[in-house]
């Protein structure tokens, strides 16, 4: 059992987009302020933090979920993955990514990050998802500029691409 | 937003979850996937001194089939009961109402036992388990106990927990041979909490309706056959019965028409697979 008393700060390691990185917080801090505040992670963007929005979705040990809704000590030893893993330094964007530009599939861009983490999840566990599957998929997160119809457009793309890469 | 501050602690073990409740009394919440109580957390319209974490606590994160019954431990997720290859034919019912909780990123984390716990009238699980006639099992330091659904939910976010006690897990009866099921839900958008909704069981010439967010929990009514000529009677009373209220997000008229409505649809369903 571990026991962390209110008011003290505590340190909290995890993997990080595949590197161990450790911070300082609280119990009760959430795991979306930790990326952003405490490992200076900004990519992961927050919205109205009870869960509705969408645009704080990371990926905890590859499934995706809501960080504002997390504390950031429950992610102790455990693999987080943001937004800013999706492609190397050099890799240029993602498959993924790709497709949303090519396809208008973001505007502003703040819900987008969260987007992706979904569909990336989203995509491992249902390869061949249909429309309909990729719009209840995409529910849990609130896009104001799309209209989302190019972001099914492009998850889609991204799914027809990935499983011709497979059966080539 | 951010939560009061509240001592945090991580149970190893179901045993010592128990354990942990005993010793902090009242205050204490436990904090499963957290879907529901993270919310309240932030928003501050809950303070406890203390949280004990369950989610990763191994012996209480598993989904089996056993005795008749899916049984479905205190830190499994509601995604991975969803995602479970044989679930509509294990408890087809289930299958049906799953999509409709929340979003698949809250399902990722949100727990079945974490949903019942909290008790929400218009929750899908809920109504399912009570549609099904499940079982709640409920342990605190010294002993265990298994209450029916029916026993367990006793109004708006109020249930025969005590503060000692954690819910275990909870059992969904199988699908027998010759059982049909239905489901049907109305919210504003998908995903948002049920304005109403309604779950049907029929076996022989036995039907069963439960009725979410209508009354303060999901309430179910048994018929010996329902035939055209009593079917639209029938709801009715049922509609009326359930005492709905007005709130902001529909009229108690409204939601009668949709137990009408919703209800008739689901008992059509289960009927229409009879012949």
């Amino acid at each position: 059992m571990s026991q962390l008393k209110k008011g003290q700060t505590h340190k909290v390691t995890l993997t990080l987009n595949g590197s161990v990185r450790s911070g300082d917080c609280e119990a009760r801090t959430l795991l979306s302020d930790f990326l952003r505040h405490e490992l200076g992670v900004t990519g992961t963007h927050v919205g109205c933090e009870h869960g509705v929005c969408g645009a704080c979705t990371v990926q905890i040990d590859g499934v995706a979920q809501r960080s504002c809704l997390t504390l950031a000590v429950q992610v102790e030893g455990r693999r987080v993955d943001t937004v800013e893993g999706l492609s190397g330094p050099e890799d240029g964007l993602s498959g993924l990514q790709a497709a949303f530009r090519r396809n208008h599939a973001l505007q502003c861009g703040f819900c987008t990050a969260g987007i992706l983490m979904s569909c990336e999840d989203y995509l491992r566990r249902k390869p061949d998802p249909s429309a309909a599957e990729v719009r209840e998929m995409l529910s849990g997160h609130l896009c104001r500029c799309t209209g989302y119809t190019n972001i099914v457009k492009a998850v889609l793309e991204t799914a027809a691409e990935r499983r011709a890469a497979v059966s080539s | 937003m951010k939560p009061y501050a509240f001592d945090y602690l991580a149970a190893g073990s179901a045993q010592e979850a128990v354990a942990l409740l005993a010793q902090l009394g009242g205050d204490a919440r436990i904090l499963a996937g957290g879907q529901s109580l993270m919310a309240v957390l932030n928003m501050r319209l809950a303070q406890p001194s203390a949280l004990v974490d369950i989610s990763a606590t191994a012996d209480l994160n598993y989904v089996r089939v056993e005795s008749g019954h899916l049984i479905v431990g205190a830190a499994a997720t509601q995604a991975s009961v969803e995602w479970r290859a044989g679930l509509a034919g294990e408890v087809p019912l289930l299958a049906l109402a799953i999509p409709s909780i929340s979003h698949f990123q809250i399902r990722n984390r949100g727990t079945v036992c974490g949903s019942v716990a909290h008790a929400d009238p218009s929750a899908e699980l809920p109504l399912v388990l009570t549609a099904l006639d499940g079982e709640v099992v409920l342990r605190n330091k010294k002993s265990r106990r298994s209450l029916k659904a029916r026993e367990f939910f006793r109004g708006m976010l109020t249930t025969a927990r005590q503060p000692d006690e954690l819910v275990e897990e909870v059992r969904f009866p199988l699908a027998r041979p010759g059982q049909r099921v239905a489901f049907l839900e109305f919210a504003a958008r998908h995903g948002d909490f049920a304005i109403a909704s309604a779950a049907a069981v029929g076996h022989g010439r036995l039907i069963r309706l439960a009725v979410g967010g209508v009354a303060d929990r999901p309430i179910v009514r048994e018929w010996e056959g329902l035939d055209e000529s009593v079917i639209d009677d029938a709801l009715n009373e049922f509609a009326w019965d359930l005492q709905a209220q007005d709130d902001h997000h529909a009229s108690a008229r409204f939601r009668r028409h949709l137990v009408r409505r919703l209800g008739k649809k689901a008992i059509k369903a289960v009927q229409a697979k009879e012949a």
